[in-house]
């Protein structure tokens, strides 16, 4: 007691006086930071949705910007966009639907069985055949597009979505490797409890790992999703009927029009994220650690 | 202990032998990946390299042009273009975002309340797709009435870039694009922060060290194999800009080859044009300049990058 009070009755030292407005200080200037960074990001979402409900002949660019939707609120626009006879978004959210689910069974298919083997089973070669998979994540893949063009077109495929699709069933590189790093994480006890318990390989696969898996296939489906979701340069390459469109090309058949109806456009746009913004809001925990994990092992 | 160490040496503590049907087992497992990889890698590498021998049009038969397709990029304007609008992209925006998404990261890493509501927020534009994005900002960049034009002309700038329009401003503009998306880096960055040990910071403080002694001491060293991974990742972007360029600036490269990125140049002259030999030409060399690229980064990596434990080889 009298030991405290002899304390704070000396003056107290210019040092002290600096960590304590250091702990007070650095806080509100890592939350004024953050703030701003935040605004940056929902303030331009913000004004997309202003502008979707506004109006057919409203000016859409106003001064001062709108950045929260006030007095326009029409939502008849999202209607117009998705049942338009010209730029059907109804039809071209079927179309990707579809791609997407294929690109979905896919990939968790094929990603699963090798990442199991390199995760897994020994055999020779192993260590060049994954020096081979990481170097396949490093080149510009995109760049082959010209001969697998050819390749599709020659056997047919051309206007169909079979290029969209097949090649999910033969395996992507950083999905195998995502798993891969996953099933390494099991104990080795695991596949030899297996091999006692009668399990071949593609036993102790599919009724041991794979259910472990299913954080880490849950996480590659997400991303499988965005990813075909998304995808605008194979689309474009391969469809070539307005009926077949995806909704990224068909918005950026709208978007790169001379004079785009800023109102429909926006409202396109946002019926274009809403799917991965849903998603995103679902399972952005596992996703954030999805990718963190790659980068830290990677 | 082990059923298959019964009746084995013990005085050689080896590895177990490769099992015969193991590896038959692995090889099925591995089997589409491998047919993948030459039907949809190697094989169309390979044959770009023998389609850019060609004059291959998709109209008449093809027939071997030699070099020719590798010379005529000497003399094509459009070519030049696309490789100065790239690299004007790639050394502004490699820079841009892994020094950015770091700065974000050490502000997502400070223990405050509503930090994971903020690196969702912060995260989020990563996960819009490049069409998404681009059409949103087509709107936030119109020059006249824009966002960002409106923005800085309360700030006093007169004059404010014509963005899209102008040849000196349409790549920084794509920049910025991709700033808004520097949260995607930053979530890496905050992973490879969080995996450093607290007691080292501890241990730092003991011997006196105050907070920037820290960070360049320990943190940067620390996080040089993620920096890594996000200069990787960020370089083989750069190289692969195509979504972007295509909605601000039109399938033809915007005004005057503003953003003819040299991925949209492959495609114009594969898909617009149909000269799929020259198309594969110019592959081939985006092919071969990044996989230079890439392999001077990684093999002076080990100069700056720091790995704690060593890989035992």
């Amino acid at each position: 007691m009298t030991a405290s009070t002899y304390t704070t009755s000396h003056p107290p030292k210019w040092a002290d006086i600096s960590l304590k407005l250091q702990r007070l200080v650095k806080p509100i200037l890592v939350y004024t930071l953050l703030f701003i960074l935040c605004a940056i990001i929902f303030l331009p979402l913000g004004w997309m949705l202003t502008i979707s409900l506004k109006a057919d002949h409203m000016p859409v660019f106003t001064i001062p910007p709108q950045w929260l939707p006030t007095t326009q609120w029409h939502w008849e626009n999202f209607i117009k966009v998705l049942a338009s006879s010209t730029t059907s978004f109804g039809r071209y959210t079927e179309n990707t639907v579809l791609i997407v689910a294929w690109n979905i069974v896919g990939t968790l298919f094929s990603c699963s069985l090798v990442g199991y083997a390199f995760a897994r089973l020994r055999f020779r070669g192993k260590k060049l055949l994954f020096n081979i998979l990481i170097l396949t994540m490093l080149i510009p893949i995109q760049a082959l597009m010209i001969p697998l063009f050819l390749m599709f077109y020659k056997i047919g495929w051309y206007g169909t979505y079979l290029p969209l699709i097949v090649p999910s069933f033969f395996g992507n590189a950083y999905f195998i490797f995502l798993i891969r790093q996953y099933m390494m994480t099991f104990p080795r006890d695991l596949d030899d409890a297996a091999k006692i318990d009668g399990c071949n390989w593609f036993q102790a696969y599919w009724y041991i790992f794979l259910p472990l898996s299913i954080p880490v296939l849950t996480v590659v489906t997400v991303f499988v999703f965005l990813w075909s979701w998304n995808d605008l340069l194979n689309p474009l390459i391969y469809l070539d009927a307005n009926s077949k469109f995806t909704v990224a090309v068909g918005l950026a058949n709208i978007a790169t029009r001379l004079n785009p109806a800023w109102n429909q456009l926006m409202a396109a746009n946002l019926i274009f994220m809403l799917p991965a913004l849903i998603i995103y809001f679902f399972a952005q925990d596992k996703l954030i650690g999805g990718i963190a994990s790659v980068g830290i092992k990677g | 202990m082990n059923i298959s160490s019964i009746g084995t040496k013990k005085s050689q503590p080896q590895p177990r032998r490769i099992n015969k049907f193991e590896e038959r087992a692995a090889y099925l497992f591995l089997l589409p990946w491998l047919i993948g990889l030459v039907v949809f890698i190697l094989g169309p590498a390979l044959a770009t390299g023998a389609i850019s021998l060609t004059n291959w049009n998709m109209i008449t038969q093809p027939a071997w042009v030699g070099l020719a397709n590798y010379s005529k990029m000497l003399g094509d304007a459009n070519f030049w273009q696309s490789i100065r609008v790239t690299l004007y992209y790639l050394v502004l925006s490699v820079p841009a975002l892994s020094i950015g998404g770091l700065l974000v990261s050490l502000l997502l890493n400070q223990r405050l309340p509503g930090m994971n509501f903020i690196r969702t927020v912060l995260y989020l534009p990563a996960v819009l797709s490049g069409v998404a994005v681009a059409v949103l900002w087509l709107s936030l960049l119109n020059p006249d009435a824009g966002v960002i034009n409106s923005a800085l002309r309360a700030l006093g700038i007169a004059n404010p870039p014509n963005w899209l329009n102008d040849s000196q401003w349409a790549v920084p503009a794509v920049v910025m694009i991709s700033l808004w998306g520097v949260g995607g880096n930053a979530i890496i960055y905050l992973a490879g922060l969080q995996n450093i040990p607290p007691e080292l910071y501890d241990a730092a403080s003991i011997d006196g060290a105050n907070d920037i002694n820290k960070f360049f001491a320990l943190t940067l060293p620390l996080l040089s194999p993620t920096m890594f991974f996000v200069l990787i990742t960020n370089l083989v972007g750069a190289f692969q800009v195509f979504d972007i360029a295509f909605i601000l600036g039109g399938s033809r490269g915007g005004r005057g080859g503003n953003l003819l990125f040299y991925l949209l140049y492959i495609w114009n002259e594969g898909f617009r044009s149909g000269r799929m030999g020259y198309a594969s030409a110019l592959s081939l060399v985006l092919i071969v300049f990044s996989a230079i690229v890439i392999i001077v980064v990684v093999n002076t990596s080990d100069r700056w990058v720091y790995y704690e434990i060593e890989d035992k080889k």
